[in-house]
């Protein structure tokens, strides 16, 4: 019996294909929505993530502290009464004398096993930005070119792709040499092997020893177009002569990065003189701190998008509602028929509740579809990459729209009163 | 034996000054292989005692014994299982499901008194057959005539082989030929043994009845038989 209610439901819907259609297509596009839209902030974050990563593992990123204003308005103020005079310049220039820049010295005290046990390898890094480099004629403005030591090159996730690193004998006999990144080869060399060649920058002349691995662009900065030589080689040519413009250290392994991260701090307050008090004058960057944050951001971001879709879903869920309801009136005086020659309540709130759940079950299938095939495709540059649980859920949220939207109709149906129901015309 | 035990029953819509008595205390017993007609004027009350006879209404007062059984005390389920295998239904407008084959409106009572697959649709061609309509199974009934649809209806009330076959008005909307189609088939059916209320207002159609009932403002005023029960029907000794 429980087949031949299914029967009579599935000719019920196909007497109506083009009503049927249209119910299906609401809880297609609910379903397609929250698959699509789901997956979109995934592969967002997704993206957002490997971008982090991109920027080494496990690594702490230490610099100068640049807010001497307003954050530390506190110390510059006592000074500035101490000193009788309230000029505001000397508010700001105040604590800049008395802050100190980081140096080759702080980042050998935190390679120190006995006081930074989680650290792994510390590298002091000078920046020089928009070095003009040149080959045979040809130039590039290199946007960041580096100075460091040669563990930067794993604590930042950039390995070469041909040639070699430098080493820590190049960093110890002050050589010239360069490994650069994917644009400064194809923008300087072209088809041309770099290794080995020699290319001027701001008059030094450098010998190129690798080429690095691609990390494409992130954000408005080419990650590629990049340049890094030993330590020594840099600031004499390049900076002048002066502070690091950070420290990147590396933890051991991702737990013990918040314990580097506090040994590094100890190390510096004791270096730099900071008590409790004072505000620390170098700032910290923590990859992992910084990758939580984001994930936690772009979670909600997530859950926005799928309650956005989550609404279509309900409205469609409301649409089936409102055709089933159409369907039940105008067969009223079938079902007052069926009731007549013996038609339990149950064989026709089932034959109404199984339409129902068709239509949703079929919605909910094709709008899988749809979203599986749209998440192929890039979103306002974002690859969606699918949530196997949203598939689920939305699956059995479309049954489940079926049985709760169509119960309301189905029941009416079952309850009609068979003499009434026959007087309908 | 008595099929049908109407006792003392009556029938009241809406409540006090506007109150309607459909039925005022109708009794009467109907042995099983009789062919009765009830007749009355609009209003006489003889659909609602129709409805209460099938199942579809409940009396206000009174007791209705279906088969030795009180009706009155049954809940909904049971009544749809009443109303499935004791009652089988003749409407006026015919009340076939539209899009559905013959064959199909004709298995329907018995796909949901539970009969297997098979044995539904020999019993459904069967009863097909015994109204005259073997080659028309696969219509649907926008297909058929009405004389022809009024006989699938007759073929799907009789394919559970019911206590009681009750026809409402059966000839109310067809033309002479198609009307005598289908009373030949109730003639048929009663002689072969069926127990049949015939509703009509139509004397011509009464004629075919073994016993008329007459009803007035809801009451029996005259109840005569025409010919015995275990007799065959008048329709098939004397009109012809």
């Amino acid at each position: 019996m429980i087949g031949e209610v299914i029967r009579f439901a599935l000719r019920g819907l196909a007497a109506n294909k083009l009503r049927s259609g249209l119910t299906t297509l609401g809880i297609l596009i609910g379903v397609g929505a929250v698959i699509m839209l789901v997956a979109v902030g995934n592969g967002s974050s997704k993206q957002v993530q490997k971008n982090i990563e991109r920027l080494g593992t496990n690594t702490l990123t230490v610099t100068p502290s640049t807010s001497r204003g307003g954050a530390r308005g506190g110390g510059g103020f006592a000074r500035a009464f101490g000193g009788g005079a309230g000029a505001g310049t000397q508010q700001q220039t105040g604590p800049r004398t008395q802050a100190k820049d980081l140096t080759v010295d702080d980042a050998r005290a935190m390679a120190d096993t006995t006081a930074a046990p989680s650290v792994k390898s510390v590298s002091p890094v000078v920046n020089a930005s928009a070095s003009n480099a040149t080959y045979a004629g040809t130039s590039h403005a290199i946007q960041q070119f580096v100075g460091t030591y040669p563990a930067y090159f794993e604590a930042s996730n950039d390995p070469v792709e041909r040639g070699t690193y430098f080493t820590a004998d190049d960093v110890l006999n002050d050589r010239k040499v360069v490994v650069i990144g994917q644009t400064v080869d194809t923008d300087l060399f072209g088809t041309v092997d770099p290794i080995g060649k020699q290319v001027a920058v701001g008059g030094v002349n450098f010998t190129v020893v690798g080429v690095l691995k691609t990390k494409g662009s992130s954000g408005f900065q080419d990650a590629d177009d990049v340049a890094i030589a030993p330590l020594p080689a840099v600031p004499e040519s390049l900076t002048g002569y002066g502070a690091l413009n950070q420290i990147v250290v590396q933890a051991k392994t991702p737990k013990t990065v918040d314990a580097a991260q506090s040994e590094v701090t100890d190390i510096l307050n004791q270096r730099h003189g900071i008590t409790g008090a004072n505000t620390a004058d170098f700032q910290i960057l923590n990859q992992a701190t910084l990758q939580s944050a984001i994930s936690s951001s772009s979670k909600t971001f997530t859950v926005l998008l799928g309650a956005v879709a989550a609404i279509s879903l309900l409205v469609g869920g409301i649409g089936i509602t409102n055709i089933m309801l159409v369907t039940v009136t105008e067969r009223t005086r079938e079902i007052g028929i069926r009731k007549a020659i013996g038609a339990p309540r149950g064989a026709i709130l089932g034959q109404f509740l199984v339409e129902a759940t068709v239509l949703s079950l079929l919605g909910g299938l094709l709008g899988v579809a749809a979203g599986v095939i749209g998440s192929e495709f890039k979103v306002v540059g974002v690859q969606p990459v699918i949530v196997p649980s949203s598939i689920a859920l939305a699956l059995g949220v479309s049954i489940a729209i079926g049985l709760f939207f169509g119960s309301y109709p189905a029941n009416r149906a079952a309850k009609l009163r068979p003499i009434e129901a026959l007087r309908h015309e | 034996m008595t099929v049908l035990d109407v006792r003392d029953v009556s029938k009241v819509y809406g409540e006090g000054d506007t109150a309607v008595h459909a039925l005022r205390g109708v009794s009467l017993t109907v042995d099983q292989g009789d062919y009765v007609a009830i007749m009355g004027a609009s209003g006489s009350g003889k659909s609602t005692l129709m409805n209460i006879l099938g199942c579809l209404d409940v009396p206000t007062h009174g007791e209705y014994l279906l088969d030795d059984m009180d009706v009155g005390t049954l809940d909904e389920r049971r009544l749809a299982i009443v109303r499935n295998r004791k009652i089988g239904f003749v409407f006026q407008s015919f009340n076939l499901i539209p899009r559905m084959t013959a064959l199909a409106n004709v298995e329907l009572p018995l796909a949901y008194g539970g009969v297997k697959a098979a044995e539904r649709r020999r019993r459904a061609l069967a009863a097909l057959d015994r109204v005259g309509l073997s080659d028309r199974v696969e219509h649907e009934p926008n297909e058929l005539s009405g004389g022809q649809q009024q006989r699938v209806a007759v073929a799907r009330a009789l394919v559970t082989a019911p206590a009681l076959l009750l026809a409402d008005e059966p000839t109310g909307n067809l033309d002479t030929t198609s009307a005598a189609d289908v009373l030949d088939v109730l003639d048929g059916l009663s002689a072969a043994g069926r127990t049949i209320v015939l509703i009509t207002h139509e004397n011509d159609v009464a004629r075919h009845a073994k016993r008329v009932i007459r009803l007035v403002d809801g009451q029996v005023v005259d109840d005569r038989r025409r010919s015995h029960v275990d007799e065959p029907p008048p329709g098939l000794v004397g009109l012809r």
